[in-house]
């Protein structure tokens, strides 16, 4: 362990707002991106199954 | 030599039947390898006897940097791929990993700020290694804003390609920037020839974070790319079976 308390972790000695603003933009973005692709790929499915059910569904009485 | 793996990589349903199997897996372990890095590099390892705490921004810096670089070297590399063969999957490959080389390019960029301003006093000047990885950056940016302008998915494609390509030849430019002139960023601290001057305690969580953030980045760009092709292979048959198959 690097650090004597919590409170010194915090602090990261004087570089404490550098290191966790640098840290708290990096998660940010990468869960970000990470939710973006997924609800992309989820959404387009999602799409294209409606379509495909419809159409179906229109088919189906004759 | 065996070329099948080669023809399977441009099978688009050979690729989004491995990417379902493989990409959780590969992301999973990726995040999970990246987190410990980070853990360890944040409370575990060692204060920098110059610059105090404020060097475990390298956990976030350099692999995201390498990310960028790497990233942007799949890209031509799979710009060039199109050219010559005119593989289906490379403009998506393209479409796909070009968001992730951004947001990297743009961590390295701002993470090297933040860490510049304690360290260099400054947090930008304009030397060489910093101005080219910001002409990485938007490079990133034309390529994703050029394949997003046209209609016409062919065109879009083939500008993006050629983007991409040209681009290329900023990337000896980033690696060799801080030999080549006189930078305020250091030359690299690792290389494969050489055991790291740094001490192990504080380089080993630096090699977790790296393999992770690559292998978290395989598993979006899998992602990225199964949801273009449920764009632009809507029409098949055996997406339409996927789309009924999924229980989303």
């Amino acid at each position: 362990m690097a650090f004597e308390s919590f409170s010194d972790f915090l602090a990261m000695g004087t570089h404490g707002h550098y290191v966790w603003s640098v840290y708290g933009i990096s998660l940010f973005l990468l869960v970000g991106i990470t939710v973006q692709s997924i609800t992309a790929k989820k959404s387009q499915i999602k799409r294209l199954r409606k379509l495909s059910l419809g159409k179906q569904n229109t088919h189906a009485p004759d | 030599m065996n070329w099948i793996w080669f023809h399977k990589l441009g099978s688009p349903k050979w690729f989004f039947h491995w990417a379902d199997r493989w990409s959780k897996l590969i992301f999973i372990f990726g995040v999970s390898l990246f987190l410990l890095g980070i853990i360890w590099g944040l409370v575990f390892a060692p204060e920098d006897y110059q610059q105090g705490n404020s060097f475990r921004i390298i956990y976030i810096h350099v692999p995201s940097a390498m990310l960028a670089q790497s990233c942007y070297l799949a890209l031509g590399i799979s710009g060039i791929v199109s050219l010559v063969w005119q593989m289906k999957m490379a403009p998506i490959f393209i479409k796909s990993v070009a968001p992730i080389g951004a947001v990297m390019a743009i961590i390295a960029l701002l993470s090297g700020a933040i860490w510049g301003k304690p360290t260099w006093g400054t947090w930008w000047v304009w030397d060489a290694r910093l101005t080219s990885v910001l002409v990485l950056f938007i490079l990133y940016m034309g390529v994703i804003a050029i394949q997003n302008s046209f209609d016409d998915t062919r065109l879009s494609d083939k500008a993006a390609v050629v983007i991409s390509v040209v681009g290329l030849i900023n990337l000896p430019i980033i690696k060799y920037s801080v030999d080549w002139w006189n930078t305020l960023h250091q030359p690299a601290t690792f290389s494969i020839i050489e055991k790291p001057s740094m001490p192990a305690e504080m380089w080993v969580p630096l090699l977790f974070c790296v393999v992770g953030l690559y292998l978290f980045t395989v598993g979006v760009t899998c992602w990225r790319m199964q949801t273009e092709l449920l764009i632009r292979e809507k029409r098949s048959n055996w997406i339409k079976a996927e789309v009924l198959d999924s229980g989303v």
